[in-house]
């Protein structure tokens, strides 16, 4: 096992040196990078091209040039010395201070909305694979299609101007025409009633209910302004998660759980008294505040799980433990939605809230609702997009695994011995399927430091992607190598754990040394 | 009550994986493994569907503004300037149907839109071709090689594949779009480069792309080469390349030609988006990706100019995603029928899914487990 992940680095790092050179190589020869200067009128012309060899080191050969480099990089390897040299770029900024920002940047982007694709991939997925050649599973499946043949840029543009510049005005006057709430209600009630299955009754009962809800809810929505004040307070989130609570047992342990059961509703009731108590609390809140109380809501669940017991302790903890933090969002999210109007008519912000470009409002005040809230608007059309364009291969690579899976024979020994559906789906299939997805989640995080290159493009978010971008068009080496470095290492090491991981998860693979 | 009834349609499935009636035997009987393909192909709607769009698109593309000097037969082509006619808002309606001057409309200076877009649908086709061509090309001599004699072929096929699989692609097109664009320098290549700017595009992409199918090819062939028929041929005496070429490569070709129709699809996506970024194809020649590069500003003001060159993009890549689909669906062996009323009385084999970026996941690990 060591001996195979040692001979593994050493593998990458002669990879790394290998393409490292070339991708130095590429770059220095891609272009000119004097070139603004030679068609400049400039009196000191000479003096801005002189000034910018020197910056660049151009007098040397770039084969050697990448060596002297390579010799700054071989520094960062020692551990705290703190001499990491990645040179600079054309601007004189160091490297390893512009990739710093631009990680910043690039991960707050992309980590929520991987994090989405993934949870929605996977459960469309399992879904469809259940209901195999159902008109949900070709629905998905074509929308899955549709999405994967999008280009994203072209995304980016609709979103900005439906999802943004549209918004943005409806929300200057928040009124649903009762024509356009009663069509909303009805392809919502449409799409459930597809997507429910079984008999034609079940689904025309459980499609009308849907259209009623969701028409009346968007009626009250306008006639209240709901989308200037939005807020959801203690009686909503007491229903809402009271059926978290159901849902969650039923999935976790299956209703017949008593006392799993038991235990998410005392934590949902738990989690409506603790509505009021934090409320002051939140006044005051700050990033780090936020994980502790996660963190202790979390606490307080798996312990109610713990203290209630029955049968199976660990599936009441489990439960309680996961409609804990889902009463947390909600509350969290109400906190939120407190924060909307003053951040709605903030100076800054002047009622058009979602933005189109940039991470973040300039030189915008407030308290830490407000800031997080302009993250979030500003967050919420390129993680759409990139939401979309990378749902449609975890969807299709869950449902083909789930398939396989459900294939399986110790699959059918489970139904034979008369275990629930609920348990052969999520305790025997579902874990199974997941072990080949572990290993695409894996690249695909290994990925995720390379930004998206396109995305940020179009958004203006100043990420590696950009700089990397950047770069090539100013024929910069230094920023494309850093760009190019962190990606590499990142990507490689991702490899190795997918590869280990997988024979972690299977013992049918075993790595042989 | 769903969950029971599922739940015996799934055992259902399962004890019968061939249940009477089911016209396995009948579907195979007396017919060539090319002739179940086709069959199996044929009666795949959504490829079916792919195919025919496709065709349409081709032969639009091609024949309306001419290609390599043949004259087509739209009166524009895509640089010449007209005057606008009813403010180069599009002439094509539905109903009553009618195709007007400009169907497509115009853009701002008056260059016809339909010209524009199809003189782009050319591009990417001729680039998608490209690419899978020599991708196909490539990764299957070097998987195909490292496959079969193993040893150092291997180590140093491989590690060369690993070498370009990490080199950003962004990169290499910034690189091959600079030298097309210093005509001024002279030299055969930047020549050549400046006056076949998208061949030139095509042939590269081509060169880095073929990486995941020389990976897939070598899972492939590494497989193969351990089978019992192989090893019949072998001891039967025949040389390396009759077992390659007679033995093992008809076995993978079901493996390579879905592969090859999903990085072609992954091609004009990649065409698109480095046209956009303005290291594709470039102005005065013109591309889909960047007809909507130059056109998004004005989408408030002229939005046919952003809307139908998208539309292109996505029926292009759309279709041969199907087609992609049809043919895995058609080459995979454990699969009966892809074919929704057949579908329910027979086995649901798992697909090996590999649309999109996930190309060899378990690939991966297990070839690298087996070093």
């Amino acid at each position: 096992m060591v001996t195979y992940i040692v001979r593994r680095l050493i593998t990458a790092a002669l990879i790394l040196l290998g393409a490292s050179f070339l991708v130095y190589l590429l770059t220095a020869s891609s272009g000119d990078p004097l070139e603004e200067f030679r068609a400049s009128s400039a009196p000191n012309k000479q003096q801005l091209m002189d000034s910018r060899s020197e910056l660049l080191d151009l007098d040397t050969p770039a084969p050697l040039r990448y060596f002297k480099w390579l010799g700054g990089a071989a520094r960062c390897l020692v551990p705290f010395a703190g001499s990491c040299d990645l040179g600079k770029n054309i601007a004189g900024q160091p490297i390893t201070e512009a990739l710093g920002f631009a990680l910043v940047q690039t991960l707050t982007l992309v980590t929520g909305a991987t994090i989405l694709a993934i949870l929605i991939g996977i459960a469309l997925g399992i879904i469809t694979a259940l209901r195999q050649y159902s008109a949900l599973d070709y629905g998905v499946t074509f929308m899955a299609f549709l999405f994967f043949s999008l280009p994203i840029f072209w995304v980016a543009v609709l979103l900005k101007e439906y999802g943004a510049i549209g918004f943005n005005d409806f929300l200057r006057n928040p009124e649903i025409p009762l024509p356009v709430a009663l069509g909303i209600g009805a392809v919502a009630g449409i799409i459930v009633a597809v997507a429910v299955g079984g008999a034609a009754r079940r689904r025309v009962v459980s499609g009308g209910m849907v259209f009623l809800a969701v028409s009346l809810i968007l009626i009250y929505f306008s006639v209240v302004q709901w989308f200037r004040n939005p807020g959801l307070g203690p009686v909503v989130i007491a229903i809402a998660g009271v059926g978290l609570a159901f849902a969650v047992t039923l999935l976790v342990s299956g209703l017949k759980n008593r006392k799993a059961l038991q235990s998410s509703l005392i934590v949902v009731g738990l989690g409506v008294v603790a509505y009021f108590a934090v409320q002051p609390l939140l006044n005051q809140a700050t990033a780090v505040m936020i994980v502790l109380l996660g963190v202790a809501t979390i606490g307080v669940g798996v312990a109610t799980g713990y203290l209630m017991g029955g049968y199976d302790r660990g599936q009441s903890m489990r439960a309680a433990g996961i409609t804990a933090f889902l009463v947390g969002g909600l509350i969290l999210m109400d906190r939120f939605m407190q924060a909307w109007p003053s951040y709605f008519s903030n100076s800054r912000v002047r009622g058009r809230p979602i933005a189109t470009i940039g991470a973040g409002t300039p030189n915008i005040q407030g308290d830490f609702w407000v800031l997080t809230l302009d993250t979030f608007t500003h967050l919420i059309l390129p993680t759409t997009a990139l939401i979309l364009v990378s749902l449609a291969s975890y969807t299709r690579f869950t449902r083909s695994s789930m398939l396989e899976i459900m294939n399986m024979d110790y699959i059918r020994t489970a139904r034979a011995k008369g275990l629930s559906e609920r348990s052969v789906v999520m305790g025997h299939a579902f874990r199974n399927a997941l072990i080949p997805i572990a290993t695409i989640v894996a690249f695909d995080i290994g990925a995720l430091i390379g930004g998206a290159v396109i995305t940020e493009t179009v958004f203006s978010v100043r990420g590696m992607g950009f700089l990397f971008l950047d770069g090539i068009m100013h024929t910069d080496p230094n920023p494309v190598m850093g760009v190019f470095v962190c990606v590499a290492v990142t990507a490689m090491v991702f490899n190795l754990i997918a590869d280990l991981a997988y024979s972690a998860l299977d013992p049918r693979v075993r790595i042989k040394a | 009550m769903s969950q029971p009834t599922q739940q015996e349609e799934f055992l259902a499935e399962q004890s019968h994986p061939r249940p009477p009636g089911a016209p396995v035997e009948e579907e195979a009987k007396g017919l060539s493994q090319g002739q179940i393909v086709r069959k199996r192909f044929l009666g795949h709607s959504g490829a079916i569907a792919g195919l025919f769009i496709f065709a349409i698109i081709f032969l639009m593309a091609f024949t309306s503004v001419g290609w390599a000097g043949i004259p087509g037969w739209w009166k524009y082509d895509h640089l010449d300037v007209s005057p606008l006619v009813n403010d180069g808002v599009p002439t094509a309606s539905l109903w009553p149907p009618a195709w007007g001057e400009h169907p497509f409309g115009q853009d701002r200076i008056g260059r016809d839109l339909f010209a524009m877009t199809m003189r782009g649908a050319q591009q990417s086709i001729i680039i998608m071709l490209l690419i899978g061509i020599i991708a196909g090309l490539i990764g299957t001599v070097v998987g195909g090689l490292s496959g079969y004699f193993r040893g150092w072929v291997e180590a140093i096929l491989m590690r060369i594949t690993d070498v370009i699989i990490i080199i950003p692609v962004l990169l290499l097109a910034a690189v091959v779009a600079q030298s097309v664009n210093r005509r001024d320098q002279g030299g055969w290549f930047s020549g050549f480069a400046a006056s076949n700017g998208i061949l030139i595009l095509g042939i590269f992409l081509g060169l880095v792309s073929w990486v995941g199918l020389a990976r897939l090819m070598r899972g492939e062939f590494l497989t193969l080469r351990e089978r019992e028929f192989v090893d019949a041929a072998r001891i039967s005496g025949a040389s390396n390349a009759r077992i390659i070429f007679k033995h093992i490569l008809p076995n993978a070709i079901g493996v390579l030609i879905v592969n090859v129709t999903l990085t072609m699809s992954a091609a004009i996506l990649l065409e698109t988006a480095l046209s956009y970024l303005g290291v594709g194809v470039k102005s005065p020649d013109t591309s889909l990706g960047l007809l909507i590069s130059q056109n998004q500003e004005a989408f408030s003001t002229r939005p046919w100019l952003f809307w139908f060159p998208g539309l292109f993009i996505v029926l292009i890549c759309l279709s041969i995603n199907f087609i992609g689909d049809g043919l895995r669906d058609a080459f995979d062996p454990r699969q009966k029928k892809f074919n929704a009323k057949k579908a329910r009385g027979t086995k649901p084999a798992g697909e090996p899914d590999k649309v999109p970026a996930p190309a060899g996941g378990a690939t991966t690990a297990d070839g690298s487990a087996g070093d």
